[in-house]
């Protein structure tokens, strides 16, 4: 190998510029990246939260709700509009990417391909985490019913994981053909049934305050999905984008 | 031999683009690869850029190869292509602040200033680039491009889009860009353009490479003839 | 492109005359069931298309993981001839299974676990066939399918377990007897006979139909790289 012109000195690459290091830095700043843009613009919070709570609204007509009724159903209602809000994140945060050739951008950078998708799943878990954060209130106060329940919060956290993990890597493969937007959810939703049978089963048994040993295997359900697929998707994401 | 090419086939299923090209560059080379439009020049240039991978074919660029190596040869390549590669809600320092990070550039925010200087846009670094004109967001994609110092660069059109004005500016940048040392490969339709910038023109048709010439056998002004004729031979 | 093969040929003839036998043993060697009569003897093709199914299901997988390693167009066709062939045996053994449901209690559809799964696994196949719909580039085409089978096969068993664990009243013939099962039936010995002959016979339907569709994929795309270069 030739010795390599250094034409300007004073650019001199970071000495942890490899590994694990460089791994972190990368994630990290696409995050950040990620979480800045939506700062200024906050068009896909803003789209996943109106819709939402449009959604909600929906449910309140559509099905007529007793005070008895509510109990059972209300874990599944939420889980419906988490799901269907969570493509219109999903699509966005993708196509962001697209669009300006941004993801090309990405590629470019000499940078593990997984960074690219922990930091895109990142940094869509956070949003839906975050509309979660905003949605539960409101169907709190809309439903009189108490939903601050730790184990509740615990499940709709593991299975937003799953929910994001799985999306982000099919978000990246749809984003990449004609139909796009509507690939996704045609995609995505046979495969993450699991997810939402354990969640709705699991928050149910929350709320209704059943014996923690009836809620386990929901419970560990979701850790064996949420396990398998960011292991899949950390083998498979590299296929998805390479051409 | 900065950039090596041997016998390189790319093929999209069935569908063959690159039909056995042989292409090289020495270090601090000014190379114009023209050619007529479905000839592979967008496709060669990816698979330069290591965003596309060779069917069959030796790609070595800096001593590395590609695809094997091609976190090596990404830390050494910058590329332009005619989409910006930018984000529209960062602003102009917040978008090389985040590629800054993902090349791992020592002191970041020196470099930041130093390149939005020599893009001629140390004014407008507080603004957001959806604001930017198209020849402003050409010229950042440059600063981004040259960000982490590179050995090589790679344009793909580059003067797409831009108006007269816009194409001076540019092509002061690139003088300056070239003007280092660093080995450049750049495609164009614009044969007017490139003729002041590079030091050799290589003529891509149908896959193959059917012309090369340096500057300084040729009359620039006989680049067109020089350029049919190497197209209707193919 | 070769003409068919021998064996092939063979294979045909054979998977026809098991067939046949198959279909006989059904309706004249098999007993006549006493609860639910001649309903009843949907029951063998029924559960030989799902475990069939299934099969596919498990080498359009396999394929893909083949593919994504050797990059060999072949697995992407075998891939896709999988899908195809397992997409038309889940769809029969979903009709027959609700003429079963039918017969036996009355539904067009209960939503237990494995027909519940089964049409769930056909949805996933039209998501793949229109994923790959959508893509104009061969190769993408390919590792996008391959990426799709795999995702779904690890996926689906969760779902059948998720499911599983949710409600059961799906007969449990094999195995224990899952307390609330109704419908389940004791096998006699000569039931399991046709049984297992009716699972041979489509394993062998499923490996012919196989192989003929992975020839016409291959014929296909000599059809294709002719046409381009003609084009060219």
């Amino acid at each position: 190998m030739e010795p390599i012109p250094q034409v300007e000195e004073r650019v001199r690459l970071t000495s942890s510029a490899s590994g694990a290091g460089q791994f972190i830095r990368s994630l990290t700043a696409i995050i950040w990246k990620d979480m800045a843009a939506e700062l200024r613009s906050r068009e896909l919070l803003s789209a996943m939260l109106v819709f939402a709570l449009l959604v909600i609204l929906i449910f309140n007509f559509a099905l007529e709700l007793d005070a008895q009724a509510r109990a059972t159903v209300t874990a599944g209602v939420l889980w419906v509009t988490f799901a269907f809000a969570g493509t219109l994140g999903l699509n966005r945060s993708m196509a962001m990417e697209k669009d300006r050739g941004c993801l090309d951008g990405l590629l470019l950078a000499p940078v593990d391909r997984s960074a690219i998708y922990f930091g895109k799943a990142i940094g869509n878990l956070i949003f839906m985490l975050i509309v979660e954060a905003i949605v539960l209130p409101v169907y709190s106060v809309l439903y009189s019913v108490n939903l601050f329940e730790p184990g509740l919060l615990l499940v709709i956290f593991l299975g937003s994981i799953g929910y994001v993990a799985v999306g982000t890597l099919l978000s990246s493969m749809a984003v990449q053909t004609r139909t796009r937007d509507v690939l996704l959810p045609i995609l995505l939703f046979p495969l993450v049934i699991p997810v939402l049978i354990a969640a709705v089963k699991g928050s149910t048994g929350f709320l209704q305050g059943a014996d923690v040993v009836d809620i386990r295997p929901w419970i560990n359900l979701l850790l064996v999905y949420d396990v398998i697929f960011i292991a899949v998707a950390f083998m498979v994401f590299d296929y998805i984008v390479e051409e | 031999m900065m950039i090596t090419v041997r016998k390189l086939i790319k093929r999209f299923g069935l569908k063959t683009v690159l039909r056995g090209m042989d292409f090289s560059v020495e270090p601090g080379e000014f190379v114009a690869l023209l050619g007529p439009n479905g000839a592979g020049k967008t496709t060669f240039l990816r698979i330069l850029s290591s965003l596309s991978r060779p069917t069959i074919g030796l790609v070595k660029i800096a001593g590395y190869s590609l695809p094997n190596q091609a976190a090596a040869v990404r830390r050494r390549l910058g590329v332009v292509s005619h989409l910006p590669l930018l984000y529209g809600d960062l602003t102009a320092e917040e978008n090389l602040r985040f590629y800054a990070r993902m090349y791992a550039v020592a002191h970041a925010e020196n470099r930041i200033t130093d390149v939005l200087e020599m893009v001629g846009l140390s004014s407008r670094r507080r603004d957001l680039v959806r604001t930017f004109s198209r020849g402003m967001q050409q010229r950042l994609a440059i600063g981004r491009a040259v960000l982490h110092d590179p050995e090589v660069m790679l344009f793909d059109e580059p003067h797409t889009g831009l108006d007269q004005d816009a194409c001076l500016m540019l092509d002061t940048v690139l003088r300056e860009v070239a003007a280092r040392g660093r080995t450049v490969v750049m495609t164009s339709h614009d044969l007017a353009r490139v003729a002041d910038l590079a030091s050799r023109f290589d003529i891509l048709s149908r896959g193959v490479i059917t012309a090369s010439v340096q500057r300084s056998q040729m009359d620039p002004n006989n680049l067109l003839a020089f350029y049919r004729q190497a197209i209707a031979e193919a | 492109m070769e003409p068919k093969p021998r064996l092939l040929a063979i294979l045909d003839i054979v998977t026809l005359l098991l067939f046949l036998t198959a279909v006989a043993m059904v309706f004249f060697y098999a007993p006549l069931e006493a609860v639910m009569g001649q309903v009843q003897r949907v029951f063998y093709f029924h559960v030989a298309n799902a475990w069939v199914g299934m099969l596919g299901f498990m080498v359009a997988a396999i394929a893909g993981v083949a593919f994504l390693r050797k990059g060999d167009r072949k697995w992407d066709i075998v891939g896709l001839a999988a899908v195809e062939i397992s997409f038309v045996f889940f769809f029969i053994a979903i009709v027959s299974g609700s003429v079963w449901a039918r017969g036996s209690w009355g539904t067009w559809w209960t939503w237990d676990p494995r027909l519940t799964t089964a049409a769930i696994v056909e949805l996933v196949y039209a998501a793949y066939f229109m994923l790959r719909q959508g893509i104009e580039d061969p190769d993408r085409r390919a590792r996008f399918g391959a990426v799709y089978a795999i995702l779904s096969f690890l996926s689906v068993p969760l779902t059948f377990i998720s499911i599983r664990i949710f409600r059961t009243i799906h007969p449990v013939i094999i195995g224990s007897g899952a307390a609330g099962a109704e419908g389940s039936f004791e096998m006699t010995p000569k039931m399991l006979q046709v049984f297992m002959f009716s699972l041979l016979t489509f394993s062998f339907i499923f490996a012919d139909l196989l192989w003929h569709r992975i020839r016409l994929g291959k014929l296909a795309e000599v059809t294709e790289n002719l046409r381009l270069k003609t084009l060219q």
